[in-house]
Order: C-alpha cells, then structure tokens, then sequence
C-alpha cells in the first residue's frame, strides 16, 4: 500500500468521529427541522455515487479499447463504490422524502435516473461474479451502454414530473448550513479514495496470484 | 460488399427459422400467455384499466423479445456456428446488423399477433390509427432489439448468460419503454395529442441512433476474444 494510507485511513476515522459533532450543532432549518440533517448524509453520497459511475465508465471504456488490465481493475473496483454509495443514497432519500414530501418515493427523474444507474452497477456486479471467463469485456460494454442510457432516461423520465430540489441549491447555502456540508463531502471523497485503492490492490494482488500459479504450471 | 454480408447473415436466420419455426411459435405462445396473465390480474367486471393496454403491450414485448433474443444466439452456440460466422471474412458490424434485422423480423412478426390480441382483450382502439402505432412499434422494436442483440452476442460465451440477458438488458432499455409505453398510451386517447406524441417518437428515434452506432463501434472489440 502507498505511504499515504495509513494516515488517510486515521484522518477519515477522526472525520467520522466528529462530523456527528458538526452536523448535531448546525441550526435547524425551519420547514423541515431535523430530519434535514440527513441532508448531510445524502448529498455527499450521492455526489460520491455519481464519481464512481464517472470512474467506473471512463475506466471501462479505455478497458474496453485499450485493453489494459489495470483500468478493468479499476472499473469493477469503482463498480462495487457504485452499489455501496448507491445504497446509503437511495435509503437516505426515501427517508429525508417521507418528511420533506409527504412519500417515501416518487417517479422523479433524479431519483429514477438514479434508482437505474444504480440497477446497472448491479447488473455490471452480477455479470463479473456469476459471467464466467471473458466477462470483463461485456462487463465494460455494460458499463459503456449504462453512461450513454443516463441522458435519456433524463429526458424521458423528465417529461412525466419532478419534484427534486435542483442543484442550485447548494452555493447559495448559509455557511452554519455549509461547514457540515463540505465537511462531510471531504469525508466521504476521503472514504471513497481509501475504499477505492483497497480494492483496487485487492484485484492486483489476486492478478499477481494467479500469473504466479500460471508460472508454477508452466 | 456489407450489405451483401448483411443480407447473406439475414437469409440465413430467416431460413434457419422458417424451417423449424421453433422460436416464432415458442415466443409467440409465451407472449400470448403473458397478455392473458395481465387479463386475469388487471380486467375485473370486464372492464380493463384505463390506459393499461399500452403498458401491457410492451411488456409483452419486453418478455417475448428477450426470450427470442436468447433463443436466437443459443442456437447460434449449440454447434458453434457463432465462431464460424466470426470468422468469416466479412465485416463484424455486417454480421451483427444481419442478426439485428432477423431479431426485428422475428419480433415484428410477433407483434402483428400482440396487437389485436391486447386491442381485443382490453378493448383498446389499438387499430384506430395503425400507421402510427407501426411507426411507433418498429423504432420501439429497433432500439430495442439493438442493444438485445448486442448483449445476447456477448453473453453466448459467458456462464448463466440465459438469466444475465434480462439483468443486463432491462435497465438499459427502461428509456425504450417508457417512450413506447407513453407514446402508445397518448395514441389510445381520444384526440391524440401530436406534440406529445412527436416527443416520444424523436426519444426512440434517437435513442435507436445512438445505440445501434454504439453497437456497430463495439461489436467488433466486444466479439474479439
């Protein structure tokens, strides 16, 4: 492992440990009261959720391509961060939704898009473990339709309705509303990284196992 | 020199299956039950739902489609004929445009069936304007079989790949439902609302665009082992 792993690793436990602190001491906001906090939650997992899509696509495409292992690894690790950060997302924002609208879930199109990128990683999971020899192409050919499907199931699910606050939200936030935002967003980027390259050394090490095997054979 | 290779590849499969017939009967009786499950499940007092019979319609063809798709390739396996046609000296995204037409024929030959039998069952003037239902149908059917025959190429060589085809295939064609779906439904109405209805046409047309160029430009990368 780089140098730098162990100290992240501690700097995200103690960002753990005290962002509970940050975010029990920011202000209430008015209509919702406290179930907004899991606004802190929510946003910087869905942000993370949407990065290893992004990862998970471009790795899968230059796999795809190129042929080089190293970004297959590195798609199935971004993959698995699909699921992960897709389930905390999609438990977060029925919860946060059930106060803030009255539902635990509507057709919007954010959250269908999301619902369905995240159905896709899964997809992309279950063809790795259960697709035998030479799923990793079709793994990335998966990953490389998933991203271009998102725009119409954007704009498809956009001509039914939407109730999903927009993005614009987030820079006009007061900074009582902001410090626990980003805090968290650093923490969850910092969480992300750290999973990322574990499992990423996770699937070299296994690749250097087997070339090992397949020398002993030989 | 493609366009021959693609008619070649067509002729083959239409061939194929007009001597045993095996997959249009087969698919064609499963997606003839399916219709009667949502007619058991969704007509009580012998009314339907309102504006269930386009729903239904496309799931009947999401379902028979996916079986036909499989079918298709699965014979192409069971004696390895999948490896000669690859290397044969002809162009990859030929082959795979060949085997895109026949899917089409097959599920447009299932469709003729699908739509009087929902019309019928669910009292839904299906047939009143059949030139834009065919319209609607056909680039449904097309952005549909695109990425079907794609992922059911690739998955002829993998392990489970007859359970991994729907996992795979659903979620990338939820845009190609809905379209369908909704675009049938605004046909079942009344007075059909144009703007609407060139909405959801100009989605499937694009979506059918984008996903059969994709499929051509990978075809080739995915096929190779």
């Amino acid at each position: 492992m780089p140098v730098w792993f162990t100290p992240a690793t501690a700097l995200c436990g103690l960002m753990f440990a005290i962002s509970p602190f940050l975010i029990a001491n920011a202000p209430y906001e008015s209509t919702m009261g406290l179930v907004q906090k899991i606004f802190y939650v929510h946003l910087p997992s869905a942000w993370m959720f949407l990065i290893a899509a992004i990862v998970c696509g471009v790795a899968s495409i230059r796999f795809l391509f190129r042929g080089d292992a190293r970004h297959d690894r590195l798609a199935w690790a971004a993959a698995e961060l699909v699921v992960l950060f897709g389930i905390v997302t999609l438990v977060t924002g029925p919860l946060w939704a059930r106060k803030a609208w009255g539902v635990w879930w509507q057709w919007d199109v954010r959250l269908t898009a999301s619902l369905i990128g995240w159905m896709v990683s899964v997809a992309y999971l279950l063809l790795r473990k259960y697709g035998g020899p030479g799923s990793d192409k079709l793994a990335a050919g998966l990953a490389l339709f998933g991203m271009a499907n998102v725009p119409f199931i954007y704009i498809s699910v956009n001509y039914w309705r939407t109730i999903h606050p927009t993005t614009s939200v987030v820079p006009t936030l007061p900074t009582s509303f902001g410090l626990p935002l980003w805090f968290s967003a650093v923490m969850f980027l910092l969480l992300f990284v750290l999973l990322l390259r574990a499992r990423v050394r996770l699937e070299e090490q296994r690749a250097q196992l087997d070339a090992l095997y397949l020398s002993v054979d030989g | 020199m493609f366009a021959r290779v693609v008619w070649l590849v067509l002729r083959k499969d239409l061939m194929v299956e007009v001597r045993s017939l095996e997959i249009v009967y087969t698919t064609l009786f499963f997606a003839v039950s399916c219709v009667l499950v949502f007619a058991f499940a969704l007509v009580q007092e012998g009314r339907p739902p309102a504006d269930g019979a386009a729903g239904i319609l496309w799931i009947s063809i999401a379902f028979a489609g996916t079986l036909a798709l499989g079918r298709a390739f699965e014979r192409e396996r069971q004696s390895e004929t999948l490896r000669a046609l690859l290397l044969a000296p002809a162009a990859r995204p030929a082959v795979y445009v060949g085997k895109l037409l026949g899917i089409i024929a097959l599920l447009v030959a299932g469709e003729i069936v699908l739509v009087p039998l929902v019309a019928l069952l669910f009292q839904a003037p299906l047939l009143l304007r059949p030139i834009w239902l065919a319209v609607i149908l056909v680039t449904g059917t097309v952005g549909f079989a695109a990425v079907g025959t794609l992922f059911a190429a690739m998955l002829v060589r993998a392990r489970s790949r007859d359970v991994l085809l729907p996992v795979l295939l659903y979620p990338i064609t939820v845009p190609v439902i809905i379209a369908g779906v909704r675009a049938t439904a605004t046909l079942l109405q009344p007075d059909v609302d144009g703007e609407i209805l060139r909405f959801w046409l100009a989605l499937l047309v694009c979506f059918d665009i984008v996903f059969v160029t994709l499929a051509l430009w990978t075809f080739e990368p995915l096929m190779t082992d």
